[in-house]
């Protein structure tokens, strides 16, 4: 399996498959885990430093390590920056990892982790706690946004593995696809006929994480936990299913078994950050691809690579999006794209892009 | 979805001297030096698509406060009818049943060609991007037109040519930036994320903007809709969609070439760089048309290839029954939201509500595995 995963790496100087060509592809891989979680580091303090009102380093320090400190700056810390910033955290590392799932159970570039019917169930879910019961606040959605999510879901799995064939990726995601045009007509069809949920919602669809206290951070985390431990365990099986499903079953792999375990953790992953910050999909879509440029797809570095480079990305685009508007803020689901989206753009056409 | 270079081959009955049945609805047929294989479900399914979409379109016309029977709005359409029907049907009804019916047959024509080119069910204007630049247009020139004065500007061109320009300017963007030497489908997908993504934060971004009243009307026109359209609309894109739909059907047989992979493409002698410049731009300026007169009409583009595909068979969404169908189910739904429900619903939730239990029977009942 190693040889396998290992043999399309590009930059491998020795011939691949020898021993020493393998040592220079885990030195490589190590080195880029090494540097984006640095820069995990570095994005983590930039974002509990920069804000409308800026803190030196060092209080950021003494605010972090002494709990009975009540100075201005050290309530700011503990009580605003750093929930803001671990939920930037979780919820990047979530998105990064459920693209990296997605795009390898469905085989396919497109393979947004909210085609699973996440997204759309999270959106019809969110609409009707606006519509219906007239809740308005960001905490008050995470529950309603995390049950559609998951209602989603089950509903697109339960369909596309009605037909004949099984769950193959093909059925799920045009499934997904079908199911999440079906459950966006209702939110339309409800926000083009009430203004007052349209101007709720139109602020949760962009995806923000200004506004979220610390509970929502809390009342997400256990999901993205046990979703990241599903995404590593499902990391080896997902290589075998990358040289096809008949081969895999040959070498011994329990297909369905691996499928559930990776769209469990999509579910848990996606719709944790979803009902966190509302709908953000850019960092699942793009982040898989700058990865396995540098990691290669072997799926047991892209994981752990797309967490490492989504926390870094969502918490970067976070900070950007509270300097540029200064005395607000912008968006992170809007700064992601607009900074984020040129920078993809470059990358793709810089290099060969590395195939799924 | 498979980018294995030899596919599943569309052909496999051999050329032999009399006709003869092949493996399943294959018949060869040979005269002289010419051979063809004739799929009799890929004529089927287009002609069956006509007929219904020609009985739809008549009753839709028919429906109203003064209801109009279908023979007498086939004879007025052929110009047998007589004066205040002559009004009613070509003045009132018809622009709107036109425009529906040329949107879907552009949307459905340019989702078969992305999907083939990409060899990928989920691209289309829609996930590439294209349809997001115009609603990033129109939705500027809704919201942006009483203040800044690149805002006035767009308004004062008017939210259907704003979205053709935002539609256009996007295109090219994903031609010329998916272009080195040649465009690669997967590049062309990869670029089409970005673009995708760039354009829904900026019109997110106004929206939350925005105040109340311009946020509902643009997302009244983000859903599309063929509320108020007339002459004026039906006839550009009429015109727009008489130049490039032959071109564009004509494309085929390139693109079948194409799904056999680059190398063997060239082999069989298509001028590769050539013939994919031509798909890719004859695709956007389908959607382009189609989009500036309606709307980003959801879903057509996205799932009717993939419904024409699993019914008339073959390796590819064919290009003419993905346009036929998609216009059935425009002209459906708008005959649906305007008659069945009790308030008028924008036509592009309905298409949604209609066309995806259709897939998803489809898909259910489906024997074997497409892309």
């Amino acid at each position: 399996m190693t040889t396998t995963a290992d043999a399309p790496v590009r930059g491998g100087a020795a011939p691949s498959g020898t021993p020493a060509a393998r040592r220079t592809a885990r030195g490589r891989r190590l080195a880029v885990l090494l540097v984006l979680l640095l820069l995990v580091v570095a994005a983590g303090l930039a974002s509990i430093a920069v804000g409308t009102r800026s803190i030196g380093l060092g209080d950021v320090w003494r605010g972090l390590l002494d709990s009975d400190l009540t100075t201005e700056e050290s309530v700011i810390v503990r009580q605003l920056r750093v929930p803001r910033t671990v939920l930037g955290l979780m919820v990047g590392a979530a998105l990064g990892v459920a693209g990296a799932l997605m795009q390898g159970h469905t085989r396919n570039p497109l393979g947004d982790p909210g085609l699973l019917g996440v997204t759309a169930g999270a959106s019809l879910a969110v609409v009707v706690a606006i519509w219906a019961f007239g809740i308005t606040s960001p905490g008050g959605y995470v529950w309603f946004a995390f049950a559609g999510a998951l209602a989603g879901t089950v509903l697109v799995y339960a369909v596309g593995s009605a037909g004949r064939g099984g769950p193959t990726p093909v059925t799920l995601a045009l499934a997904g696809a079908a199911l999440s045009a079906l459950l966006y007509a209702l939110v339309r069809a409800i926000l083009v006929s009430d203004q007052q949920s349209l101007d709720a919602f139109r602020f949760w669809q962009v995806g923000a994480l200004a506004g979220r206290d610390a509970d929502v951070a809390w009342q997400v985390a256990p999901f993205v936990v046990l979703g990241l431990l599903l995404a590593v365990v499902n990391a080896p099986a997902l290589n075998l299913l990358g040289l096809g499903e008949d081969v895999a079953r040959g070498l011994g792999q329990r297909i369905w078994l691996a499928r559930a375990v990776g769209l469990a953790a999509i579910t848990l992953l996606c719709g944790a950050a979803t009902a966190a910050c509302g709908p953000i999909a850019f960092v699942g879509l793009v982040v898989p691809h700058v990865v396995r440029a540098l990691t290669g797809p072997d799926h047991r570095w892209l994981i752990p690579g797309s967490a490492l480079a989504g926390a870094v990305l969502l918490l970067t685009a976070d900070v950007i999006g509270r300097v540029v508007a200064r005395p607000g803020e912008l968006q992170v689901g809007i700064v992601l794209a607009l900074v984020g989206g040129p920078f993809f753009l470059a990358l793709v056409r810089r290099r060969r892009s590395m195939a799924l | 979805m498979s980018a294995g270079p030899v596919g599943t081959a569309p052909v496999s009955a051999p050329a032999l001297e009399r006709p003869v049945t092949g493996p399943r609805g294959r018949t060869a047929v040979r005269v002289g030096p010419v051979s063809v294989v004739l799929r009799w479900r890929h004529l089927l399914v287009p002609l069956v698509a006509l007929v219904v979409l020609v009985l739809v379109s008549a009753v839709s016309i028919g429906r109203g406060d003064y209801p109009i029977g279908i023979p007498d709005v086939l004879r007025t359409v052929v110009g047998l009818g007589d004066g205040p029907q002559e009004f009613i049907v070509l003045r009132l009804r018809a622009p709107r049943v036109v425009v529906g019916l040329l949107v879907g047959l552009a949307l459905g024509v340019a989702g078969a060609v992305f999907q083939t080119f990409a060899r990928n069910p989920l691209a289309a204007p829609d996930t590439l991007g294209i349809t997001m630049g115009a609603s990033v247009g129109a939705v500027a020139a809704i919201v942006l037109s009483g203040g800044t004065s690149a805002g006035a500007l767009l308004g004062g061109l008017g939210i259907p040519l704003a979205a053709l320009l935002g539609a256009l300017v996007t295109g090219l963007l994903l031609f010329l930036l998916a272009w080195r030497a040649g465009v690669d489908g997967y590049r062309l997908v990869l670029v089409g994320i970005a673009l995708w993504s760039m354009g829904a934060a900026l019109v997110d971004w106004m929206l939350t903007n925005a105040e109340i009243y311009d946020a509902a009307s643009a997302y009244v026109w983000i859903t599309g809709s063929l509320n108020a359209r007339t002459w004026d609309q039906a006839v550009p894109l009429a015109v727009a969609l008489a130049v490039l739909l032959p071109l564009a059907l004509a494309t085929g047989r390139a693109l079948s070439v194409m799904q056999f992979g680059d190398d063997t493409a060239r082999g069989l002698g298509l001028r590769l760089a050539g013939a994919q410049a031509a798909v890719v731009l004859l695709a956007v300026g389908l959607t382009a048309a189609a989009v500036a007169a309606a709307g980003p009409i959801t879903f057509v583009a996205l799932v009717v290839p993939q419904i024409a595909v699993r019914l008339a068979g073959g390796s590819r969404p064919p290009l003419l029954a993905s346009g036929l169908l998609g216009a059935v189910l425009v002209v459906t739904a708008d005959l649906v939201t305007r008659t069945v429900l009790p308030t008028a619903l924008p036509v592009g939730i309905l298409t949604a509500v209609i066309g995806a239990p259709y897939l998803l029977w489809l898909l259910v009942r489906g024997r074997r595995q497409l892309t």
